[in-house]
């Protein structure tokens, strides 16, 4: 069974001339078949873990570990640990001018699976994958997130989330800016793969909403760079009532 | 119904984009078009047609101080059956046909070559073959000049591969009868010590079709002007270009499509890919719609993806329109880079980089080279293009 570890994780980022420690000792394990969610107020650095994990090169570790069944993720590259088996469906996913969808997502799985899928059958996955996130056919001719609208992209991220299969998949506010149509839509894509028991989701959202659709074993509050209550599903609704303010007031300024 | 539109797309730190300001095509050049190369002042650089060039590396093509040496350009042509080649002197009445020189160099060359070559498909033959004509440089200094003449209805492939090293300069005309369609392809694959400067002048018969693809990967500098002008109704032409700017490299591609005549076609698609230190592109797309050219259909594009820091582009689409009567006219030019969060995008999906940058290059690339048509130099292409990419950090 494919387990992430998180163990003391320390992660600064440079800005404006000045290094600025954004994780400051982040603990966690997300077992294959669970879904953890992530909650924490603006700036608390639920983004920069995600990043982190993937490997982005703004941000550097200082200090800790993180494992995927017991191999160092912060040895690899980037597309090293995609192809070790962890994916990060982004925020803010880029542009890339002059490639297709379909060239995209068949490159893709060819690095991930380690051959070319077998062009009929990979044209009907991808089709249908497609059809059940409610996206247009003329879309995998379409450039990679050139003028996508923002429910586009989403859907879009997850859509590659269906077709790569990961061990680990981390969604980093998948929810933010999408209406409750769309929102249901990639909900059900997430779900999908979450019922096939073999994916371990880290579900990274400021809002409750998605809670509803996606239903979390774990919720682990964030503020000031560290999780600082985990519960379960409950925790939720305690932050859907009373906020983040007694997080941000109290405990996480030590 | 005229329709005129300029779209700056995504100017970024990296590249720049400037936009001419209204000035006519005819003056805004020094001297006038002439085959003297005395009436061409030497340029000082500051001139609109040579402020991008850096003369310094002309090897004196500029300023007359570049003797032609014996043995220094060697040319094979290689043509189907039915295909007159000739070398003829310069007294010959078809040379200069399909247009003046515009710049110094251009008439220095034309003043300066001792033999000239020219290739003619006789009316109505039709080749299945491409002509080949190999310039290879063999270290020297060269002037030349080359003539390729299609007969009504006739229609052929001319593929102009340069390689090797060279001081050149050098003019082509290509002249098609009515009807006649003719589909040329230059390859610049020289060597990095290279210097080429040319003038290409199409002249385009009735209902004749001319097609281009310029295509640009070597040489410490390549300045080339493609100039298109319609001999009567009914022409079309469409002027494809690539090019591959690496480190110190300086490209130039100066277009000018003269709509001269009533109801003919234009469509012109450069792209170009830079990386390194001092790689420096420069794009002039000139459309003239004069006021008797009715009818007119036209439109320019220039697109540049910039791969790393320290690479520049300079891109200029300029469309003068004397009529209204016209079909369409339009152009764009836009400069993009290849970044940081594009390369982390694609290599968290697990493509390794260099496969990412490829994917992205040849994706770029792969409209225009798709259209080229002869299988080989496709695939050299691309082949070409995954090389320069190996050579990037």
């Amino acid at each position: 069974m494919a387990t992430l570890e998180i163990h003391d994780l320390h992660v600064t980022v440079e800005a404006d001339n000045a290094t600025k420690e954004i994780l400051k000792g982040v603990d966690l394990t997300v077992k294959q078949g669970e879904t953890h969610a992530i909650m924490g107020p603006n700036g608390s650095g639920k983004s920069t873990l995600a990043y982190s994990l993937a490997g982005h090169p703004k941000y550097t570790i200082t200090g800790g570990t993180v494992t995927l069944d017991g191999e160092d993720v912060l040895e690899m590259s980037v597309d090293e640990r995609a192809r070790a088996g962890l994916f990060l469906a982004m925020q803010y996913p880029v542009e890339i001018p002059g490639v297709s969808v379909s060239n995209f997502l068949r490159t893709s799985a060819t690095a991930i699976r380690g051959e070319a899928p077998k062009l009929r059958t990979w044209v009907k996955e991808v089709k249908e994958t497609m059809q059940r996130l409610n996206m247009d056919p003329a879309f995998a001719e379409r450039n990679v997130n050139e003028g996508f609208s923002g429910g586009e992209k989403k859907r879009h991220e997850i859509l590659q989330l269906e077709l790569l299969k990961p061990k680990i998949a981390v969604l980093d506010e998948t929810d933010s800016g999408l209406d409750v149509d769309a929102l249901r839509i990639v909900s059900e894509g997430v779900n999908r793969v979450r019922e096939t028991g073999e994916v371990g989701t880290l579900l990274i959202t400021h809002y409750t909403r998605i809670l509803r659709y996606i239903k979390p074993d774990f919720v682990h509050v964030f503020s000031g760079g560290r999780i600082v209550e985990s519960g379960g599903a409950e925790l939720a609704d305690k932050l859907e009532n009373e906020g983040y303010e007694v997080y941000t007031k109290g405990g996480a300024s030590a | 119904m005229a329709e005129a539109q300029n779209i700056p797309v995504g100017s970024t730190t990296a590249g720049q984009i400037a936009v001419a300001a209204e000035s006519t095509v005819a003056t805004r050049m020094s001297a006038p078009p002439s085959f003297d190369v005395a009436d061409f002042p030497v340029p000082h650089g500051r001139e609109e047609e040579w402020r991008f060039t850096p003369l310094e590396r002309l090897r004196g093509l500029h300023d007359g101080t570049a003797i032609a040496t014996d043995g220094g350009l060697k040319v094979d042509v290689d043509a189907p059956e039915g295909v007159i080649v000739e070398t003829v002197g310069r007294d010959d009445a078809r040379l200069g046909k399909a247009g003046t020189p515009v710049d110094r160099i251009a008439a220095q060359a034309y003043s300066a070559f001792e033999k000239a070559g020219v290739i003619t498909v006789p009316k109505e033959t039709v080749l299945t073959e491409p002509i080949r004509i190999a310039v290879h440089g063999e270290g020297g200094i060269a002037y030349a000049h080359q003539v390729v003449e299609l007969g009504a209805f006739a229609e052929a492939v001319v593929v102009i591969d340069h390689t090797g090293d060279a001081v050149l300069a050098a003019n082509v005309d290509y002249i098609l009868g009515d009807g006649a369609k003719l589909t040329v392809v230059s390859v610049q694959d020289w060597d990095d010590k290279a210097v080429h400067v040319g003038q290409h002048n199409a002249l385009i018969g009735r209902d004749a079709t001319f097609k281009s693809f310029v295509v640009t990967f070597g040489g410490d500098l390549v300045r080339l002007h493609p100039r298109v002008a319609y001999a009567g109704t009914g022409g079309e032409a469409e002027l494809f270009g690539l090019y591959f700017t690496d480190a110190g490299q300086h490209q130039e591609h100066r277009l000018l499509v003269d709509h001269n005549t009533p109801h003919c076609k234009s469509n012109v698609a450069y792209k170009g890919a830079l990386q390194g230190e001092g790689a420096h592109a420069v794009w002039i797309g000139d459309v003239l719609i004069e006021a008797k050219a009715e009818g007119t259909d036209t439109y320019e594009m220039n697109r540049n993806l910039v791969l790393t820091d320290g690479a520049r582009v300079d891109s200029v689409p300029n469309l003068e329109i004397e009529t209204g009567e016209i079909v369409g006219a339009g152009h764009a030019s836009a400069t993009g880079r290849f970044d940081d969060e594009q390369l982390f995008y694609l290599m968290a999906r697990g493509i390794p980089a260099d496969e990412a940058r490829r994917l992205v290059v040849r994706g770029f690339f792969a409209e225009l080279v798709q259209q080229i048509g002869v299988d080989d130099i496709e695939e050299r292409l691309l082949v070409k293009i995954d090389e320069e990419l190996e050579a990037t950090v």
